[in-house]
């Protein structure tokens, strides 16, 4: 079903784009310096977002805006979870950013946008559209990391992610330039129809590299990894657990329309450099990761590692596969939050703890806290019957079907290492000798939703099925 | 009524749920709360899996207790229990050492004593969940999950090293079993179903991939067995862990290894485990006749008793992979006599070893010290405590008699049918065994009171009383009587010699 200009296939874009308008007016006329009623729209913003893609979820794939536009079940899906993993993260920053003079109504801004941009990105049914919501998305996200404007550390982080991010979208759009002179077209599905009737030129496979190596920038996986660390690192933690969770989840849409739908009749042109690209940061990031005593570095390397894992699911091109990858992200994304969610919770008015010996007697003096954090790490590492070890199964099922047999015993090898990482944060927490205890300031929201972030790895854990029904019907395979 | 009860499950969840209660609701402060309810759970647990032995019908070589329901539809894994000869003993085992272990650690424990006891009930009720599962991936589930109270358990309360010792327990097992992952994965492909009993109907067709599917099975198991040469794991687990961590690792999860070996390896790779057979018989006399050196240097009881747990569960890969020759020699009740004598080495090694760990773990209480060297002359001032010492001592050295004698018997029987050699250097531990524990016990108790610490000990109390008493008799029992358990093992040991051991390469020749 085609059609050109019907504005209700956009209704939760234009949506959230007056809410934003409404929030940015309302924060201006606020006195409060807490800002709950900002924080408060913004969070029903979300909600009402939710509850519209989850009532358009059954709808069968739409494109529209002249082909520039798509609406299927992987973009509602996929912004079903952006929407509640943003949810469970603005929790998380609310008391973090008032003690650090970050409370401005900017911050809602910045990430209700960032949050327009995904949506933007995984609905993209052309490589122009794609770019559009790729920007908006960066955007964003480099003015949320530079809030903390009196920071050295976090301007700095700011301004390589900036030049980074901006040397990624330079490949990207490249790649993309030269697809289009190949091709003649930037609709994705018009891309596939050329290249399912000629053969890939010369061209055609230097568009694909700098796609290939543009996305890799934009996931942080080995070669392309060096901002990575320092960026998470640098930002406001909060701001950190949210560009380490949602963004991932976007990038994955963003990867399934370049490469599976643009692309996805030559899988074998592609799937070799992500293979490369993915075993490389599995070992890189595990190895590496071993040697970080700061909890947020730690975190990233670890992130690195985990986009490795996810970009193996991609790597085998079939239907079922990219469903385990999908399922990985969301995975992994609702699984980092709750990392980062450690620091945040771990920090206090003036201080930040970061450093894993920070942690040291807090499954002594605080054992909820302590058993809460081990779950994290533990699902992190894969160890069943935790949420984390599902999609990995699933990524080394699909790597086993189709005949990766040695890329996934050397993929399992590695997560060993991850695991003694994993077990120096609970061994810190609970093995450790300490005088006194960690002090524990947290606002009693920001414990609750640790809470329950945390229980949730540990009922989805329990039964998976809840979330990857939804990414195998994304991908229709009937579950 | 009582026989519509998901027996199975109740084995499994009423110790983890229980252990839930134990952890959130009396709390710290009110420890004789939690240590009654512990022995309740504990004590419940036990009854119900002796109910269930006296309820199984051990003619058969059927699974029993069966529940199936569906439990991850999209990847058609099934949450289905069932129990047959081979792992219903090792329940039972499961379940007594963990009531021996809370009745032990009364008062002993004297740090967050109700995270203690709430560790060893989740470890039991999900132990009984790796030796009851019979879909594939629950079983990778419980076997995974289990690493993490036992982690725990040696990391918080265990001795001076602890933190590299419960690493490298923790990581050595960990490594080992993410390549089982990988052979079932593979398995449920070609199968089309995660159910263990689909795997071995699956004909196999190629050697070189029975081969590959042996060698991840083998990394896995022989970690946790542990065989020589991936032991070095062992040793140091248990001198850093606490006495209930001992006992239950060394009771209890060695035999993980072996089960895998029964329940995996040799009904679905029969043709790789035959070609490879002559390695792991050689494996495990290194274990035998090595491992019984390296028990004789030891200054560390802890340590001594360790080495001695590998030597001894070398016997039990031995008794397993003699019977490939014995099978295609036609000698099937040797055959049989070889694996009947492996698994009864298993539940038998489970009383011994537990026995001696809680042994070193009285005196350690006393004295807080393991070496052999601070000891001497305490049978004057123990003289109770030295007579269970001694029968324990006696039954490691495999007297007959004792439990310790049927298993090694039976095994060094089966072996004298295939080569005199083997039987032979099997037959070496008898001295070993005898010579190291009996040294260790003569230079710990016998001579004159070595120190002012010793003469000043006391003899055991009552809780000690009801654990040695109760070992002691179970040791004793099946050195004596051993055939109720021969008998309910005897139906599933001829079923897998009969149909499982054949031929995976064509379907000829295989049971349906």
């Amino acid at each position: 079903m085609t059609d050109s200009m019907n504005l209700a296939f956009i209704t939760s874009e234009i949506f959230l784009l007056v809410a934003i308008c409404v929030i940015m007016i309302v924060d201006l006329y606020q006195r409060d310096k807490e800002r709950m009623l900002t924080f408060a729209l913004t969070q029903i913003t979300l909600l009402v977002l939710f509850i519209i893609d989850f009532n358009q979820l059954s709808q069968e794939r739409v494109i529209a805006f002249s082909g520039h536009w798509v609406n299927d079940h992987l973009s509602g899906i996929l912004k079903l979870s952006i929407y509640a993993i943003s949810f469970i993260a603005l929790f998380y920053a609310r008391p973090f950013i008032s003690h650090r003079n970050l409370m401005r109504g900017e911050y809602y801004m910045l990430t209700l946008f960032s949050i327009l941009g995904m949506m933007v990105m995984v609905s993209a049914n052309s490589f122009l559209t794609v770019y559009l919501g790729l920007e908006l998305l960066s955007l964003s996200l480099y003015a949320l990391v530079a809030l903390q404007r009196d920071s050295k550390l976090a301007s700095e982080s700011a301004v390589k992610y900036f030049v980074m991010g901006g040397l990624a979208s330079g490949f990207l759009l490249y790649g993309i330039s030269l697809i289009y002179g190949a091709s003649g077209s930037l609709i994705i599905t018009e891309v596939a129809n050329h290249y399912q009737e000629t053969p890939f030129g010369l061209i055609g496979k230097f568009g694909l590299v700098f796609i290939v190596i543009g996305l890799a920038f934009k996931f942080g996986a080995v070669p392309f990894h060096m901002w990575l660390p320092d960026i998470y690192h640098g930002s406001p933690s909060s701001i950190t657990a949210f560009i380490a969770s949602v963004p991932k989840v976007a990038a994955f849409g963003m990867t399934v329309r370049l490469l599976v739908e643009a692309f996805g009749q030559s899988v074998s042109e592609w799937s070799t450099m992500l293979l490369i690209v993915a075993l490389l940061s599995v070992a890189f990031g595990n190895v590496i990761a071993v040697s970080q005593s700061n909890l947020k570095r730690l975190l990233a390397y670890s992130a690195i590692a985990h986009i490795g894992y996810f970009l193996l699911g991609i790597v085998p091109g079939t239907a079922a596969s990219y469903s385990a990858a999908m399922y990985y992200i969301i995975v992994y994304a609702l699984m980092t939050l709750a990392g980062f969610g450690i620091v945040i919770f771990m920090s206090s008015e003036n201080h930040e703890y970061q450093k894993i010996t920070d942690l040291r007697g807090l499954g002594r003096y605080h054992p909820w806290y302590g058993l809460m954090f081990s779950i994290v790490m533990v699902s992190l590492a894969g160890i069943p019957p935790f949420i984390g070890f599902w999609p990995k199964l699933e990524i080394f099922r699909h790597l086993v079907i189709n005949g990766y047999v040695l890329e996934a015993v050397i993929a399992i090898a590695f997560s060993v290492v991850g695991l003694f990482y994993y077990l120096k944060v609970i061994k810190e927490m609970f093995f450790a000798e300490s005088a006194d205890s960690p002090a524990i300031t947290s606002s009693r929201s920001l414990k609750i939703a640790v809470s329950v972030n945390c229980i949730l790895l540990v009922i989805f854990g329990l039964m998976p099925d809840n979330i990857y029904q939804y990414c195998l019907q994304a991908f229709q395979i009937a579950g | 009524m009582i026989e519509k009860l998901p027996i199975l499950s109740l084995l499994i969840w009423l110790p983890v749920f229980g252990a839930l209660l134990v952890l959130f609701g009396p709390g710290q402060k009110h420890r004789n709360i939690s240590q009654w309810l512990s022995l309740l759970i504990a004590g419940a647990t036990f009854l119900l899996s002796a109910w269930a032995v006296t309820a199984f019908d051990s003619s058969r070589y059927f699974l029993q207790f069966v529940e199936d329901t569906p439990w991850i539809e999209s990847l058609n894994i099934r949450y289905s229990l069932g129990v047959d000869g081979f792992s219903l003993p090792l329940i039972v085992l499961t379940s007594l050492m963990t009531l021996i272990v809370v009745i032990a650690s009364w008062n002993n424990v004297k740090m967050r004593s109700s995270h203690y006891l709430a560790g060893f009930l989740i470890m039991c009720g999900l132990m009984n969940g790796v030796f009851a599962a019979t879909d594939s991936i629950l079983f990778y589930v419980f076997w995974e999950a289990m690493l993490v109270p036992m982690f725990l358990i040696i990391g918080i309360w265990g001795g001076a090293n602890r933190i590299y010792a419960t690493l490298k327990f923790f990581i050595y097992t960990f490594f080992g079993s993410v390549f089982l992952l990988i052979a079932l994965i593979y398995l449920g492909r070609q199968a089309d179903s995660f159910d263990i009993f689909a795997m071995h109907q699956l004909v196999l067709p190629d050697l070189e991939v029975q081969k590959l599917l042996f060698f991840a099975f083998l990394i896995s198991f022989a970690v946790k067995v542990p065989m020589w040469p991936v032991h070095t794991w062992l040793p140091d687990a248990h001198v850093e862990a606490p006495t209930g961590g001992s006992v239950i690792l060394a009771a209890i999860m060695l035999k993980m290894g072996t089960y895998g070996f029964v329940r995996f390896m040799l009904p679905i790779v029969p043709d790789a485990s035959m070609a490879m057979a002559d390695v792991i018989i050689v494996l495990s006399l290194i274990a035998v006749v090595y491992i019984g050196f390296v028990a004789l240097a030891q200054k560390d009881m802890k340590k001594l008793i360790a080495y001695s747990s590998i030597a001894h569960m070398g016997f039990v890969t031995l008794g397993l992979f003699i019977s490939f020759s014995l099978v295609s020699g036609k000698h099937i009740d040797a055959a049989i006599m070889g694996i009947q004598g492996a698994l009864v080495q298993m539940i038998s090694h489970g009383f011994i070893s537990g026995a001696l760990f809680l042994c070193i773990g009285v005196l350690y209480d006393r004295m807080h010290s393991r070496d052999i060297s601070d000891y001497g002359g305490v049978v004057n001032t123990m003289p109770k405590f030295a007579m269970f010492f001694m029968l324990f001592a006696m039954a490691n050295a495999g007297l007959p008699g004792t439990s310790g004698f049927v298993g090694e018997f039976l095994v060094i029987i089966a072996s004298l049918q295939v080569n005199f050699w083997i039987a032979a250097l099997a037959g070496t531990t008898l001295i070993f065994a005898a010579a190291y524990t009996l040294w260790m016990f003569k230079r710990v108790m016998f001579g004159d009171v070595a120190n002012e610490k010793v003469a000043s000990l006391q003899d055991l109390r009552s809780r000690e009383y009801i654990v040695m008493i109760v070992l002691a008799v179970m040791v004793l029992g099946f050195g004596f009587y051993p055939a109720p358990m021969l008998e309910l093992m005897q139906p599933s040991v001829e079923h897998l010699i009969d149909c499982n051991l054949v031929s995976k390469l064509s379907p000829e020749g295989m049971c349906s």
